[in-house]
This record gives C-alpha cells, sequence and structure tokens, in this order.
C-alpha cells in the first residue's frame, strides 16, 4: 500500500515527489530513472520522507531495520534510529566482512546477489525493509528470504518510491 | 553537558568496544575494522550521531557529503539533525546526469569517486563524511570534488582511523575529526 493512496494523501507527499528527479534513458536506453538525490539536496523532503516512515513504525515492536546497499543506507538507519532499532547493511557480494549468509535473485539479464551477516538477526527479531525504491520488487523479495532465513518477521517492506507499472508483484509476499 | 572522566567522552569506550576486528579482510594482513556491530546496538550508533551532531550544529554546514557506501549510513543522520542537506560522493557509474569525476590512487592502481553537478554552490561549507579513515586517499578525492564545485570543506569526519588522525594530521590541508583509533 503506499501513502499517496489513502483517501486523504499526506500533506508532505507532494513536495516529497516533486523533489526527485527523473533521469531519461538512464542507466540504459527506455530507462525513467527515478533520481532521489535531489529529494537529499532538500532538507525538509528528506526530513518529512523520514517523519513518515518514522510515524508509520514507531509502536510496532520493530528490533531491526534492514537497508538494502546502497540507497537503502541513506534511508533505512535514521528510521532505526529513530524508532530505536538495529541497522542492519544488507550488501552486494564480498563486502561484509565476516561470514555472512548469500541470497540469488533473477535480474532482467543474469542474477545478482544479496548478503547479510550470521549473528545479525535474531529468531523473534521483527524486521522492516528499506530501500529508496521499489521496481519488481526482486531484490526485496531476496531481502525477505535472508530475513527470514535467519528467523527474523519481516513486518514490512518501505520504499519511497513505487514503480506503478510495475505493480504485478513477482510474488504476492509484500 | 556532558561529564568527561580526564576529558574523555565516556562513550567513546563503547564506540570503540562496538566495533569488531576481523582479522585479514578483505586481504591477508590486513585487520579490517567493521562498524556493523556498532550498527547493532541503538545506543551506541545513536551516540556516534550525537557526538557529531554536537560538534557540527553551529559550524554553519550546508551540507554533509558521504562517501559510498558506509559514509551513508552515517552522512545522512548527521545532515537531517543539522539541517543540511546530504550528498552521496559515489563510484563511477552510479549516479544519474552530469557528474565530477575525481580519481585517486589505490595501493595497486586507481579508483574513481563521482559527485553531482550543481549538489554543491560556490561558498558552500561542507562536511564530509566516511566510517573509516585509513590512508586518506578516497577522503582526498572528496575534498578535491568539492573544492572544484567552488565549496569550502570545513572538516572530514570518521568514525575510526589511524592514530596519526587522532592528532593534526590534516589531508590536503583540511583537518580531520575521528571518533575512535582502529583497533588491531
Amino acid at each position: 500500500m503506499s501513502a499517496c493512496k489513502d483517501r486523504e494523501q499526506d500533506p508532505r507527499i507532494e513536495g516529497i515527489a516533486s523533489s526527485i528527479r527523473v533521469v531519461p534513458n538512464f542507466p540504459k536506453p527506455g530507462i525513467m530513472f527515478q533520481d532521489i538525490t535531489t529529494l537529499l539536496l532538500d532538507p525538509k523532503a528528506f526530513k518529512n520522507t523520514v517523519d513518515l516512515f518514522v510515524e508509520r513504525y514507531t509502536g510496532k515492536d520493530i528490533t531491526v531495520v534492514a537497508g538494502i546497499e546502497a540507497r537503502g543506507f541513506i534511508f533505512g538507519p535514521p528510521i532505526a534510529l529513530a524508532i530505536g532499532a538495529k541497522f542492519i547493511p544488507l550488501r552486494k557480494p564480498r563486502k561484509l566482512p565476516g561470514e555472512v549468509i548469500s541470497e540469488e535473485y533473477v535480474l532482467e539479464y543474469g542474477t545478482d546477489c544479496l548478503q547479510m551477516h550470521i549473528g545479525a538477526v535474531q529468531p523473534g527479531d521483527r524486521a522492516l525493509v528499506v530501500d529508496d525504491l521499489i521496481a519488481t520488487g526482486g531484490t526485496l523479495c531476496a531481502a525477505i528470504k535472508l530475513l527470514e532465513r535467519a528467523g527474523a518477521e519481516v513486518v514490512e517492506c518501505a520504499c519511497v518510491i513505487e514503480l506503478p507499472e510495475l505493480k504485478k508483484r513477482l510474488t504476492p509476499n509484500y | 553537558m556532558l561529564e568527561e572522566e580526564n576529558g574523555v567522552d565516556p562513550r567513546l569506550q563503547a564506540i570503540s568496544a562496538a566495533i569488531r576486528v576481523v582479522p585479514h579482510f578483505p586481504k591477508p594482513g590486513i585487520m579490517f575494522n567493521d562498524i556493523t556491530t556498532l550498527l547493532l546496538h541503538p545506543k551506541v550508533f545513536k551516540d556516534v550521531v550525537e557526538i557529531f551532531v554536537d560538534r557540527y550544529r553551529d559550524m554553519e554546514i550546508s551540507a554533509v557529503a558521504g562517501i559510498e557506501a558506509r559514509g551513508f549510513i552515517f552522512g545522512p543522520s548527521i545532515a537531517l539533525a543539522i539541517g543540511a542537506k546530504f550528498i552521496p560522493l559515489r563510484k563511477p557509474k552510479k549516479l544519474p546526469g552530469e557528474v565530477f569525476s575525481e580519481a585517486y590512487e589505490l595501493e595497486y592502481g586507481t579508483d574513481c569517486l563521482e559527485m553531482h553537478v550543481g549538489a554543491v554552490h560556490p561558498g558552500e561549507r561542507v562536511l564530509v563524511i566516511d566510517d573509516l579513515v585509513a590512508t586518506g586517499g578516497t577522503l582526498c578525492a572528496a575534498i578535491r570534488l568539492l573544492e572544484r564545485a567552488g565549496a569550502e570543506v570545513v572538516e572530514c569526519a570518521c568514525v575510526v582511523g589511524l592514530p596519526k588522525f587522532k592528532g593534526r594530521c590534516r589531508l590536503n590541508g583540511k583537518p580531520v575529526y575521528i571518533l575512535v583509533e582502529c583497533r588491531r
């Protein structure tokens, strides 16, 4: 569900939406890239973005915020700090030192892999997954699997942006 | 105000203890200072951000530039607290649109850091953030990027650093501020 579909849209949403820049044909022809870096240049819009998530997740007993490298690292930690949760970076291969678990996922061409530290999450942890944008949901599904393999319960996945043309998710589990 | 013992912030001991040392990563001989364990302790993570915020809130800093990727974990919270912009400095080809690129030397070969054109304006006062400073190569590239855009780099801040940065060691003439020394 998205905040902009609530019966009355939160007045902060419009400022957030208009601060996001669309860059055509990046990273390749045909893709209209939703660039959140311009949102980050607007301290009020950035604060409102974080506040909206914090308001939603405060009081839900969330113990873990897992952010997907790299733009999930920008939004996840401020949320984690505000709700008193641990922050766990989910990373591309070979970035995390020490023991990790890996989850492969499908790209348009080929596969990629997401990793999480062993011991970051305990059975019974209630987790929020954060990324800047959801498209097909492939990366988020890999994140959910990693957390569930470690025994956590994924409460929700939260993103700043949803691509409406990709609303039919690969799995209904989000 | 904080009670200090012998002038040392009592929060720093917990910060240092929360950092895990992983031997021989990413290659033999390197004792990697891993901040991910610090992020698993909400109180300690909060203390890190608060110490930086207390230091920088009255320095009229209008932008915080964080170095990909671990600088993204610490920079935004500081930016939000002091009302500054956050600017991601990224590896090549990650930022869409027009960028400045700055090459820097690695032990073997070179790497490159990029920043969006228009992210900073001439005269802006900027703080650079990363998790750790060793040689300072990446931070120097960040300083050069920001100066090419006309900004003034006020300081570079890292959670951990080599002991020389606890003294008066500068990078490209800019002061470096670290919370704790690397552990071996």
